[in-house]
């Protein structure tokens, strides 16, 4: 943003779009709103998502939903581990836009996006383990091999927070999607644009399309519909700072039977993992196996 | 007057047809695809295109048990939303179909005439509609002889509608052109009329079972046809747009065009249908959205 051209020559200036289903539209409304720095410079014009762009991304989510909770753990990982790799080669651009966006310094913006790397390497590595760690067998009295796993809830909504751009929103997003969610994410209103180009990434890392959507817009605006959708099976409140906006969304969420939280950047890895999954417990008859003190 | 041509009359009165202005035709067909229909119109469009719905299964893996929970669908979609028109459903379905839309408006159609090429002998596909005629089928969808279209022998095919015609008794035949595999918009047109002095009841633009099924221009096309042969004739035609119509939007430029092209006298599922599958829950989706207010979900219809 802040490096200066080569003299005499005109800047080519980047436009930001949404992200949904693999692609990168603008908003279906056609508007787009002026996404400042702290100081005033204006950046970027980055698209501004309405109702119907929050139902196209939970369309595109939904679809890949499935498919992508089918992958195989060890897929699931190297697809995140191959973002990561992904954001390492573009670590200088990300923290620029993060300086740009923030007011932060350069070395502190460089240090927070190392740090999203490293948590996406981080839930890279839960992929494969977290069924093992949260789920098990379970003793019961009687012929049967009981156990219990943890399963994606289905399609989630994040409304991203608002203060910390990137690395909280890939802090809600990368859980989620290792555990085989699909998520639609509204980036922080006033910095959308680490957000935006986030999407980049996924789209170069082997992610298929719909399993993260970007939005940028006004909470105010989409996030109502993204919580009463009844196609929307869990909402992240994080970035939801007015608190009468909060409890309408909760009570809209409580219509459709949704899974509310705000977990924020609390919480250990293993929490932020469960927090968007269920338990599914099987009774499984062992018979002759059990009672004959063998096999089970 | 349909009734006492003979193939060759018809054949050259098919042949003398003007051609298409394919330009102006998928221009007129965009132009009516941006009408926007909101609220309580949308609400009736949805209910009206519901009760269009040829709802479909064409599939090896029918099943009677399929077919049962496909009728009992079709009786009753969702909560007070309208039925659909009919069934559609292999020959060898019919029974276990007529049996479970007994007494009810919804109506049984099977494919028939060796459904979906109709690349066997003619006493075969005769033998497959009397077959699905007594087994209780009220709506016989036949599919054109391609072969013989394309190559040019335009009598034979003729002839052949004529005598599915006569074996499908009191029911409505379905002439089923494959739009897809005619290619051309003319030939689409000549089609249409051919089918329609051999007397067929509807004119339907697809199997389902081909690369391209219904586009908008073609049924567009396929309009008119029906419109000017009413107006050459006085003989009322109808039509079924079928295969690729998937969701609400696309169902509601359909019915657009029909209010624009032949206005209230086809507007009903006597003369006007929808075959489809996928399409009957993104409808039951959005009347689902119209009445909550907020988006429904696959969660909320039934898995087909």
């Amino acid at each position: 943003m802040s490096k200066k051209a080569t003299a005499g020559r005109l800047r080519v200036k980047k436009t930001y779009k949404l992200y949904v289903g693999g692609k990168f539209p603008r908003s279906e409304s056609g508007r787009s709103y002026p996404v400042s720095s702290p100081d005033g410079t204006e950046l970027a014009n980055a698209a501004l998502a309405s109702r119907k762009d929050g139902r196209d991304a939970v369309a595109a989510a939904r679809k890949a939903q499935r498919p992508w909770a089918g992958q195989t753990a060890y897929l699931r990982g190297q697809i995140l581990y191959r973002a990561a790799e992904m954001l390492e080669g573009r670590a200088g651009q990300f923290a620029e836009e993060l300086a740009d966006a923030t007011g932060a310094e350069a070395g502190a913006a460089l240090g927070t996006v190392e740090a999203a790397i490293d948590r996406l390497v981080h839930y890279a590595g839960w992929t494969d383990k977290y069924t093992s760690v949260l789920g098990g067998a379970n003793p019961v009295a009687g012929p049967y091999f009981n156990h219990t796993t943890p399963e994606p809830l289905g399609v989630i909504a994040v409304i991203a927070p608002q203060d910390d751009p990137f690395l909280g929103l890939i802090e809600a997003v990368a859980p989620a999607i290792a555990t085989g969610n699909t998520v639609v994410v509204l980036a922080s209103e006033s910095k959308p644009l680490p957000a935006l180009s986030f999407g980049e990434v996924l789209a170069t890392s082997d992610l298929p399309g719909g399993v993260v959507n970007v939005l940028s817009g006004r909470a105010a605006e989409v996030a109502p519909h993204l919580a009463a959708h009844a196609d929307v099976n869990g909402i992240d409140l994080s970035g939801v700072a007015d608190a009468a906006l909060a409890s309408d969304l909760e009570a809209a969420a409580a219509e459709t039977l949704k899974v509310v939280r705000r977990p924020g950047r609390s919480g250990s890895s293993l929490d932020l993992l469960r927090q968007w999954t269920e338990y599914k417990t099987v009774w499984h008859p062992a018979g002759m196996a059990a009672t004959a003190g063998g096999g089970y | 007057m349909g009734s006492i041509l003979s193939g060759a009359e018809a054949a050259s009165l098919v042949r003398a047809l003007p051609g298409v202005d394919a330009v102006g035709l998928e221009a007129r067909a965009a132009g009516l695809a941006t009408r926007s229909v909101k609220a309580d119109a949308k609400a009736k469009a949805i209910d009206l295109a519901i009760s269009m719905i040829d709802l479909t299964t064409l599939e090896g893996a029918d099943t009677p048990g399929k077919v049962r929970s496909l009728a009992a669908k079709a009786l009753r979609p969702d909560g007070d939303a309208p039925a659909t028109a009919a069934v559609c459903v292999y020959p060898s379905m019919v029974a276990v179909a007529a049996e479970a839309v007994q007494g009810s408006t919804v109506k049984v159609a099977s494919v028939a005439t060796g459904f979906p090429a109709g690349q066997v002998p003619l006493d075969v596909r005769l033998a497959d509609t009397e077959a699905a005629v007594r087994a209780g089928a009220d709506e016989i969808d036949m599919v054109i002889s391609r072969g013989a279209y394309l190559s040019g022998d335009l009598e034979r095919v003729f002839h052949e509608i004529r005598a599915v015609k006569a074996a499908s008794g009191e029911a409505r035949l379905k002439v089923i052109l494959e739009t897809g595999e005619l290619v051309t918009y003319d030939d689409v047109r000549r089609a249409s009329w051919l089918a329609m002095y051999a007397g067929a009841d509807f004119i339907k633009t697809s199997t389902g079972k081909v690369g391209v099924n219904a586009t908008l221009p073609v049924t567009l096309l396929m309009m008119q046809a029906v419109r000017d042969y009413r107006a050459a004739t006085g003989v009322q035609v109808g039509v079924k747009p079928a295969g690729g119509i998937r969701n609400t939007k696309d169902a509601i430029k359909y019915l657009v065009c029909v209010n624009e092209v032949l206005g209230d006298d086809w507007l009903s599922n006597e003369w006007f249908r929808f075959g489809a599958s996928s399409l009957l829950n993104d409808l039951l989706m959005q009347r689902q959205k119209l009445k909550t207010g907020h988006y429904s979900g696959p969660d909320y219809v039934t898995v087909d």
